[in-house]
């Protein structure tokens, strides 16, 4: 039983990862594919390939700047609540 | 996984308000996603650099908050017009 349930966690879990993942890829490969081959030609040239490689790194840097700002706009929101709600 | 899971009701209980939970945590990071993208696109230089640059980084930083504080304006003008038309 108990395994069960672990098993069921873990499988909600890993659904719930790969789908962040993939909307994570898409969007990214979208966003550097625009910046980074404005004019496709018959292949990837390395300076493009370069490109989106650095790319995929600000992307996954913005991320987390965003991440970490709507977290924090979050908690200091809440504490707010709180204190307007002890103040009436 | 088999198809006739039988939990008993603590169990069902716990299982309920754990996929509560990750759902809430999809949702935030969906959201997070999204903010991405919208200031991404506001933010960032043409070319990708090796790090980001202290103007990127406030400029995103600046888009999630402005973004945030637009959405409590939006309902915040909603209500002033219903009170509106309802007073």
């Amino acid at each position: 039983m108990a395994a069960q349930k672990e098993a069921v966690m873990r499988n909600v879990r890993n659904q719930i990862a790969l789908a962040n993942a993939q909307v994570l890829m898409n969007s990214s490969t979208e966003r550097c594919f625009t910046k980074c081959v404005p004019s496709p030609s018959s292949s990837l040239s390395s300076y493009e390939q370069a490109c989106l490689s650095k790319c995929m790194d600000r992307y996954m840097d913005a991320f987390n700047v965003v991440s970490r700002t709507y977290m924090s706009r979050i908690s200091r929101d809440r504490l707010e609540n709180q204190q307007a709600a002890a103040f009436h | 996984m088999s198809d006739n899971l039988h939990f008993d009701q603590v169990t069902q209980k716990e299982l309920t308000s754990f996929i509560e939970r990750e759902q809430a945590q999809a949702k935030l990071h969906a959201s997070i996603q999204r903010f991405t993208d919208l200031c991404w696109d506001k933010c960032m230089s043409s070319k990708p650099s090796t790090s980001l640059s202290r103007a990127e980084e406030s400029c995103l930083v600046n888009c999630v908050e402005r973004f945030l504080d637009s959405s409590l304006h939006m309902v915040k003008e909603l209500e002033n017009k219903r009170a509106q038309l309802s007073g």
